[in-house]
């Protein structure tokens, strides 16, 4: 029961997110439906289910308060200290959450190559990934996948931009323990 | 006699008897010919009377013809057609005697004249291409024949025995490119595998756009294509069958993620890159065997990897010294030779068919370059300068790259470009939507 709920959720928020970005925990989208709701409140008969920002066992607290992505600087895959305690909170959160699984993806921004992007994209990922493993998380919980500079999150060619793209989230799913 | 002959158009090539032309005896001059080595400054002019229709109805199709190849002509950039309003005369019929002096009198220094004869779905492309200062016929007449719908391929096939015949050099014009046609925004582009001729025209899809597909690469042969995709949700390699768009990923070295594949020119090993715990190797697998290599074992990054012609190098890219650099290794791995020490960041090499230099994509400053250099890294050429030049591919010929070009900002599009090899002659490729990750087919049969 408690797993068909998580289900639900993961579902939910999927599907909306989908609509609008290909990051599909995008914190953007998620204001903006947090927005809908107060608007829709009266006849919205799903606000229920997909206000779980303060429910700490949701997704949506993952991906909002805890935080889902940490940035890079340019060329590189070192953690930087936010993005350290970032993990620290998504580690903390895996771990008592023991029936999600983790996918990081890792991505560039725009400056440089497609080949050398993909492969730096899966460097972030990996960091990412070896980080949740020395906190404790079980390797075989977490996969890494590298989109390179093909999912930009943000589109202006400038430093700012780059900075948002330069990025390794972490997708989370309830797990078939296989 | 003739009509057995048109029922096959690949390869059915055959040098016409002569029609009894009258020969102008070549003058004291030099035989026509446009030398490449140090590159052309001035195009070449030449005249093309639009090919006579032989049979009623075939107008159009002579006119349709006529102006492919001297598109295919004047798109090197080496040739230069003469206005048909500064004719002195036309030849009465194909094969009717040239009036040389006419020629000569507008500076014309190629003739090409040419028929066509379409009965039903067949079609009969006939020329000859004459030396207007020597008086004479270079080479022998020639005919095509086959479908109506290859009229494109045969006007390439024309067009590419002439630039043979006047540099010296293999043509490129009936030739396909497979490349990344691009859709939509840049925070969600749609990518799908196309194919096309070399010049922009019969474009087909090979995907939909469902998965993210990356840097398709043709055998030597043209019958099958490597590409990368997000199918599984993971980038994996594919290999595609052109004749039945059939589809099958490429079993290689256990791994996490796979990509930046290419075939050996036999088409019987593969090249790849494979990441494992964040670090990206490159693995030569062999598709009969299904027998696994490591060419590569470093901590950095090594990609894009492209085997020399003859099989027994690869050239790759590593920032193993702490920036992308090109470096030459045996087919079978061992220590690598570097190549690049120029400013910036080198990446995407790829060996030239001839085997003689080796095209690239260099960063510096914030641009963007595709380049040339000899195999041993000297003689560093930069050919073009944007914000975003990448993915070199070489046409047969070894004498044109192709690429794909990205502009700056929000709005930002993708195109695919190309340029000689001496710099000269950058041409936006015409494509129905962006494009990126071109790879250049082998000249057809």
């Amino acid at each position: 029961m408690k797993h068909f709920i998580k289900a639900a959720l993961v579902i939910g928020a999927l599907s909306l997110s989908a609509c609008t970005n290909a990051d599909r925990f995008d914190n953007a989208d998620a204001v903006d439906l947090n927005a809908q709701n107060g608007l829709n409140a009266a006849n919205d008969i799903n606000q229920t289910g997909l206000g779980g920002a303060n429910d700490p066992a949701s997704p949506q607290f993952f991906s909002q308060t805890i935080g889902d992505r940490v940035l890079f600087e340019v060329d590189t895959s070192t953690l930087t200290a936010a993005g350290r305690a970032t993990l620290d909170g998504q580690a903390g959160w895996l771990a008592t959450n023991s029936d999600y699984l983790a996918v990081i993806e890792g991505h560039a921004d725009e400056q440089g190559t497609r080949e050398y992007n993909l492969a730096l994209g899966a460097r972030r990922a990996n960091a990412v990934r070896e980080y949740l493993v020395s906190k404790g998380l079980a390797a075989s919980r977490i996969r890494t996948v590298s989109y390179g500079k093909e999912r930009p999150l943000e589109v202006c060619s400038a430093e700012s931009c780059y900075a948002q793209n330069r990025r390794a989230v972490t997708i989370i799913s309830i797990g078939q323990n296989s | 006699m003739m009509t057995k002959l048109m029922t096959a158009f690949a390869a059915t090539m055959i040098a016409l008897v002569s029609l009894g032309a009258a020969v102008v005896p070549a003058q004291a001059q030099e035989p026509l010919r446009l030398t490449l080595r140090d590159g052309v400054i001035e195009a070449l002019p030449f005249a093309l009377p639009s090919f006579q229709a032989e049979v009623a109805g075939s107008e159009q199709m002579a006119a349709d013809i006529s102006r492919v190849i001297a598109e295919d002509l004047n798109g090197t950039g080496l040739f230069r057609q003469i206005q048909s309003s500064s004719f002195i005369s036309t030849p009465a019929g194909f094969g009717s005697p040239i009036e040389f002096a006419d020629w000569r009198a507008i500076n014309a220094q190629a003739l090409i004249t040419g028929a066509v004869a379409v009965n039903g779905n067949q079609v009969t492309v006939k020329f000859r291409l004459y030396d207007v200062f020597s008086g004479a016929e270079m080479g022998e007449g020639l005919q095509f024949a086959g479908t109506t719908d290859g009229w494109r391929r045969m006007s390439h096939k024309v067009a590419d025995v002439v630039y043979s015949r006047v540099t010296g050099e293999a043509g490129y014009f009936d030739s396909r490119i497979v490349y990344v046609a691009e859709t939509g925004p840049k925070n969600d582009r749609a990518k799908r595998l196309a194919i096309m001729d070399y010049d922009g025209a019969n474009v087909q899809y090979l995907t939909d756009s469902s998965a993210i597909v990356l840097a398709p690469r043709f055998s030597a042969t043209g019958d099958r294509v490597l590409y990368t995709s997000y199918e599984s949700g993971f980038p994996r390699i594919n290999v595609l069958d052109v004749a039945t768009v059939g589809r099958q990923q490429l079993t290689t070295a256990p791994g996490d993620m796979a990509f930046s594949p290419r075939f050996s020119l036999d088409g019987r090993q593969v090249i790849y890159s494979l990441i494992n715990g964040g670090n990206t190797d490159i693995y030569r697998t062999d598709l009969a065997t299904g027998q696994n290599t490591r060419l590569t074992n470093t901590p950095a990054i090594e990609t894009a990897p492209s085997f020399s012609p003859d099989g027994s190098q690869i050239v790759f890219e590593s920032d193993r010294s702490g920036t992308q650099q090109l470096y030459v290794m045996s087919a079978n791995g061992g220590e690598p030779q570097r190549i690049s020490f120029g400013n910036g960041r080198y990446g995407t090499p790829v060996w030239s068919p001839r085997g003689d230099l080796i095209a690239f994509t260099k960063q510096e400053a914030g641009r963007f370059h595709i380049g040339v250099m000899r195999t041993d890294g000297t003689e560093e050429r930069l050919l073009t300068s944007s914000f975003l030049d990448e993915g070199p591919t070489w046409a047969p010929n070894g004498r044109v790259i192709m690429f794909g070009r990205e502009t700056q900002g929000a709005d930002g599009t993708t195109a695919l470009y190309s340029v000689d090899i001496t710099g000269r002659n950058l041409r936006r490729v015409s494509t129905p939507q962006g494009g990126s990750d071109p790879s250049w087919g082998p000249l057809q049969r």
